[in-house]
């Protein structure tokens, strides 16, 4: 299990930058970039999280059968209706009492993932119910069975109205992903806080990790997120129904 | 303390964790009017015609409003001592809460301005209005309503934020959670109580913004 | 005679495509010219330069003598700053197709916004003004109504009032019966017919009413493509029109009825 997770810290990067890095003014950038690493792996897991739970949270809510309705509703209030650091101290400090104990790694990424992805639920929702009914109704004409009807005609065009939200959900969870530092994981906010304990450099530590996590923001995820959004909207003219 | 659930813990601990409520409420009130004057001002100078001006206020808005609020926390508290200053952990927070929102609610203004129609703009200028009560008499009056229920969504989500603040020493809600569960070497009482409390309070604080949004829309008239 | 509004040689491009060019345009005082020609033509645009709602590309236009669009500065003349702006655009007045009037503001109070806080007038004065304007143009039981309580007649003839209370020396009007049902044209259409009467006003109007152009106007110019194809009394233009693009579009007009 311990080198299972030694894959998602940074203390291989470290080992290479440090020798380089050392002695020179942004010798700073160790810890953080170390950080670094976690906190891409906690955004990735977590964004994989977030679709997930959005996906069945949000078709949940479409269901006929009010039980499974109501418990999606239940989800979306409850998830949207306290803040992350609440819910991760919760699933933190409180489930290990009930026999819920997990690896706090774990705990991030289902923390950040499932929170956010009580917002994506809507988004998820909203996208299916604004595929025009048309589409409905010609699949049922085209005799298709229900699944494949779902799978291979709306969810297709609800996932292109997804996309844009679904970007910027991913910049929440990134920022969402800060919080993890307050439950023992050494992402980029834990090693900045750390070192800003050690040296007080507090513009150059915390303001190196606001610039972090800009770039991270900006110049990774929007392009990665725009790529896709230009994949599934290939073919589909503007003018349309 | 034994078993899962403590009935008799959860009432020694209710009043402090209530202390701690009207600790959030205030801060949240302050930090909240920090976000609707300074959003206003960002949203106006974004809109200003010089470059200058309004293409760097535009990336620090970007820049606050993409990366997380609790560095921003740290940042706050941590710089002034760097450079000799002290600053007291209500401004910090305060300041903290209140720009990071504030970037959020100069989206929502901007929006709002948007919506006014350009006639409008062109009729001030018609009538020889300077930019000063164009703004005050005729754009603002017009583009804020429609946003009211947005903004007051922003003053449930300041709320629910503020416990990020327990890490500036101030005593809201979750620092005094934190105590008493320090203190008892029990966590699962005070943090669910937390959770608690904080729905009870911002769900129906939720339902209302969106029953005045669906009667503000009706009310106004708005052709 | 002095002239009341001079456009020299004024031109305005949106990106390549060129909406007036190189306009020569002379207003007297007290002159009622009609503005018409097909869409596209320029006609709205040289209202609202006027109107200083669109910047000049090149040429300068006058109004009562002083530079509009250029102010005086260290002997030449450079662009107009906002500043200039506001101390000469108060001599012209616009109402609008689609009317702009403050949806949030009673019809007095429309037309007591711009005389309080530009010319200064006190709280009654301003009131006592607006009443008499408003019943100038027929509306002065429905004083206390806004906008959205009134007709699209009623909202037009409180935006003629509201433009006068600020005393312009020049008045003018983009197309503003085409957003209005046929049977409360009429109603518009008298006012400016009054206000032409019996107020010494500068009066421009950019109109497809070519029944109204003809029975109010001392001159009709004909804009095509940016320029003035040809101008003249109603009577000439619209009876023997020289231009050849002047005939086809007034044939054009008359077969829509």
């Amino acid at each position: 299990m311990e080198f299972f997770y030694s894959i998602f810290d940074g203390v291989a990067l470290e080992s290479v930058l440090s020798p380089l890095l050392k002695g020179t003014s942004v010798e700073l950038l160790v810890p953080l970039l170390k950080g670094t690493v976690v906190t891409i792996w906690i955004t990735l897991f977590g964004s994989i999280a977030m679709t997930v739970t959005g996906i069945a949270i949000g078709l949940m809510k479409l269901s006929a059968f009010w039980p499974v309705r109501y418990i999606a509703i239940g989800y979306i209030e409850f998830f949207r209706g306290t803040s992350l650091i609440v819910q991760m101290f919760i699933w933190f400090f409180v489930l290990p009492t009930f026999g819920l104990e997990m690896p706090a790694f774990i705990v991030g990424v289902l923390a950040v993932g499932m929170n956010v992805g009580g917002y994506f639920a809507e988004v998820v929702r909203s996208a299916v119910q604004s595929v025009p009914k048309g589409q409905y109704e010609a699949s049922i004409a085209l005799n298709l069975p229900n699944a494949s009807r779902m799978r291979r005609i709306i969810l297709p065009q609800a996932i292109r109205l997804m996309l844009p939200p679904w970007g910027n959900l991913l910049i929440e969870l990134l920022k969402g992903t800060a919080i993890v530092s307050l439950i023992t994981l050494h992402d980029l906010t834990f090693e900045a806080t750390s070192l800003n304990n050690a040296n007080f450099q507090t513009l150059q530590n915390l303001g190196t990790a606001l610039l972090l996590y800009y770039i991270l923001g900006r110049f990774v995820i929007i392009p990665i997120v725009r790529a896709l959004e230009r994949r599934f909207n290939r073919g589909i003219s503007r003018s349309a129904a | 303390m034994e078993g899962l659930w403590n009935w008799g813990f959860v009432w020694q601990t209710l009043p402090i964790l209530l202390e701690g409520v009207v600790v959030t409420i205030q801060i949240s009130v302050l930090s909240y009017l920090l976000a609707l004057v300074l959003g206003l001002v960002l949203a106006l100078l974004r809109r200003n015609p010089r470059f200058w001006i309004s293409r760097p206020t535009g990336e620090i808005v970007e820049f606050i409003r993409s990366t997380p609020l609790l560095v921003q926390i740290f940042f706050i508290f941590y710089v002034g001592p760097q450079f000799g200053v002290t600053i007291h952990p209500w401004v910090a927070g305060i300041l903290a809460l209140g720009i990071h929102y504030g970037t959020y609610t100069s989206e929502v203004y901007r929006a709002g301005l948007e919506g006014v129609i350009k006639g409008q703009w062109e009729a001030a200028i018609a009538l020889n209005l300077s930019k000063y009560h164009t703004y005050r008499d005729i754009v603002l009056p017009q583009a804020i309503p429609p946003i009211i229920p947005t903004l007051g969504n922003y003053l449930i989500g300041i709320f629910k934020e503020t416990p990020l603040l327990s890490v500036i020493t101030i005593a809201e809600l979750l620092t005094r959670a934190k105590d008493v569960a320090s203190d008892h070497f029990r966590f699962t009482e005070p943090y669910i109580m937390v959770g608690v409390i904080f729905l009870v309070l911002s769900i129906p604080a939720s339902y209302f913004v969106n029953w005045s949004e669906r009667r503000f829309k009706r009310g106004y008239g708005r052709k | 005679m002095e002239l009341m509004v001079r456009f020299e040689k004024v031109t305005k491009r949106y990106g390549s495509l060129v909406v007036l060019d190189a306009l020569d345009l002379d207003v007297a005082p007290n002159e009622k010219v009609s503005i018409i020609g097909p869409s596209g033509s320029g006609k709205t645009t040289v209202l609202r330069m006027l109107m200083t709602l669109e910047r000049i590309d090149d040429g300068v236009i006058y109004v009562d003598g002083e530079p509009l669009t250029h102010m005086p500065k260290n002997g030449t003349m450079a662009p107009a700053s906002e500043k200039y702006l506001r101390k000469v655009r108060g001599k012209i007045g616009m109402v609008f197709q689609h009317f702009n009037l403050f949806p949030h503001m009673s019809a007095v109070k429309n037309c007591m916004e711009g005389p309080i806080r530009v010319l200064g007038l006190k709280r009654d004065e301003a009131y006592s003004r607006a009443e008499d304007l408003l019943g100038m143009v027929g509306l002065a039981d429905k004083k206390n109504h806004y906008p959205a309580q009134l007709s699209g007649g009623q909202q037009q003839r409180v935006a003629i009032a509201r433009a006068l209370a600020m005393r312009p020396k020049v008045m003018l009007f983009d197309e503003v019966t085409s957003a209005l049902d046929p049977e409360v044209i009429g109603e518009v259409l008298e006012v400016i017919r009054a206000l032409s009467r019996e107020h010494h006003l500068t009066m421009l109007m950019v109109t497809h009413q070519m029944g109204f152009a003809k029975e109010f106007s001392d001159r009709v110019c004909f804009f095509y493509e940016g320029k003035i194809a040809e101008q003249g009394p109603p009577d000439q233009l619209f009876g023997a029109p020289k231009n050849e693009r002047t005939q086809q579009f007034l044939s054009a007009v008359l077969d829509a009825g």
